[in-house]
């Protein structure tokens, strides 16, 4: 319902002049700006490479995430070991790390995977380290009694304990790696819905503007949407 | 099932415990001193004690789950030596696993490494004598206290124990539920045979239960910091089930509430 109420606010806005059309374009002007992006084969390219980074670096992000995690949320002495820090490394605002990349990488695709696998990576790493370190001892120590230990253990206490908080991690890391990757294309690429952003600003192509902004809107929500049946058909198994 | 039945699945037989010179430290902090205690197998112990006197300490040792600072515990003739397969604990929480169902948390009861074939029904059989026959595909926050408790005792026996360790399992249910699970527990070890060690505060609890009570403490004119030992040991006559009402238990009752230094009030007939 609401959707459908902002398009018609938007499509009464834009033809009633009450704000010039630089402004706001059409909703008709906007989706005619993606037929001709489309027709000119572009408009595939754009969101191919730029879902192509996001899935990338999410990947690699929540696998490394979940890894030390693990290890962390596992050990104490790991935990004295790493967890202060990866807690000072967290506390660098995480664009500040894309100079630096791009000087150690270089401005291309690889920069812009790590620099996506770095916003995916806290989110899981700082929820499910703490989320294992916060399993219940009753628990453990009842799967100790009765003859649990090692990956025996873990997978009967530990691992389905933090299966709820590996999957809202997943869901967050998701979201923070459309940010940065939006951030990373925007400070340097020459393809993918960023580069657009920047693109369509400089030429004062309001219409692919609004155009990516929607279909920011869409990717991000259909990832989401993933990880969402995702979660339904985790939480089944796992949940309590 | 009936209970004939689960008894021939049953493998191991109740054993016996023996306890020698056992002391326990944590660093300058003395718990437990000098504890000599022979428990033959079959048999019905009751801990009691003051709170913090060790009572689950002295439990978790035979059971394996925490090891002494000096003297040694047999099972069956045989050293306990850190995690026992031949005694079960059933924890005052229920400490169920949240995501399974209460059959997978029975389930893990189960001996490991040699899984047999007449486990599902081994499982099946103590849900039943449990009376969670109906239950049994729910999961734990769907089941009342006492019926977590109840899942938890289950657990315990599925691993057929030699030694069935109880530390203060009905302590957080209420008072007739209580009761009922007091009863249950007798049907159990009718149906089970294993020596029961269970701690309680509840001096009637250990009255109705058990064949011997084991009084935990500091030595009188001791300041209460001092290392527990066993004070005294108490044993129940009558055949259970006992009559909640007797006035030999009542006599007894006073006795313990005083060795624990609880006023009783009682005006002495002697």
């Amino acid at each position: 319902m609401i959707p459908v109420a902002i398009l018609v606010i938007w499509q009464v806005l834009a033809s009633s002049n009450l704000i010039p059309s630089y402004r706001l374009p059409s909703p008709a002007g906007v989706w005619l700006a993606g037929v001709d992006l489309y027709e000119r084969g572009v408009l595939y390219q754009h969101i191919a490479i730029s879902t192509q980074r996001v899935l990338l670096g999410f990947t690699i992000g929540a696998i490394v995430g979940l890894a030390l995690a693990a290890v962390v949320g596992l050990s104490a002495r790991a935990s004295d070991l790493f967890a202060p820090t990866l807690a000072a490394i967290r506390a660098v605002p995480s664009l500040a790390w894309v100079p630096l990349l791009g000087l150690y990488i270089g401005l291309n695709e690889d920069s812009k995977v790590a620099l996506v696998a770095i916003g995916a990576f806290f989110p899981v790493y700082t929820t499910v380290a703490s989320a294992l370190r916060h399993v219940d001892a009753h628990l453990v120590e009842l799967g100790r009694s009765y003859g649990y230990s090692g990956t025996a253990l873990l997978s009967l206490v530990q691992l389905p304990a933090v299966v709820p908080a590996v999957i809202s991690s997943l869901r967050l890391a998701l979201a923070q790696a459309w940010l940065f990757l939006v951030a990373g294309e925007l400070l340097g690429a020459s393809l993918g819905l960023g580069f657009l952003l920047v693109d369509s600003q400089q030429n004062g192509r309001i219409d692919r503007l609004f155009l990516t902004i929607i279909l920011l809107g869409v990717l991000g929500k259909l990832t989401d949407t993933a990880v969402g049946l995702l979660e339904r058909f985790l939480l089944k198994r796992w949940g309590s | 099932m009936s209970s004939s039945s689960l008894r021939r699945t049953t493998a191991a037989d109740a054993l016996s415990v023996s306890i020698r010179d056992l002391s326990r430290s944590f660093g300058d902090r003395h718990v437990l001193r000098a504890v000599d205690l022979e428990i033959t197998a079959g048999e019905i112990v009751a801990l009691i004690g003051p709170s913090g006197c060790g009572k689950s300490t002295l439990l978790r040792h035979i059971g394996g789950l925490d090891s002494p600072s000096g003297g040694a515990i047999d099972i069956g003739g045989e050293p306990v030596v850190g995690l026992d397969a031949r005694s079960a604990v059933a924890f005052q929480e229920p400490r169920l696993l949240p995501w399974r169902s209460i059959t997978r948390n029975v389930e893990v009861g189960l001996p490991r490494g040699k899984r047999k074939g007449d486990d599902r029904g081994r499982v099946a059989g103590l849900l039943e004598l449990v009376k969670l026959t109906e239950s049994a595909h729910l999961r734990p926050r769907e089941i009342s206290g006492g019926m977590a408790q109840r899942v938890s005792l289950a657990r315990a026996l599925a691993r057929r124990p030699g030694v069935l360790l109880l530390d203060e399992p009905f302590g957080a249910l209420d008072a007739l539920t209580r009761l009922a699970m007091q009863d249950l527990l007798l049907e159990l070890h009718a149906a089970e045979p294993a020596t029961i060690v269970i701690v309680t505060h509840d001096v009637d609890e250990a009255l109705y239960l058990a064949d011997r009570v084991i009084l935990l403490g500091s030595p009188k004119g001791q300041p209460a910091a001092e290392p527990a030992s066993i004070l005294s040991t108490v044993s129940v006559p009558g055949v259970r089930p006992r009559d909640r009402g007797s006035s030999d238990l009542a006599e007894l009752r006073v006795e313990l509430l005083d060795g624990l230094g609880v006023p009783t009030h009682h005006l002495s007939t002697h």
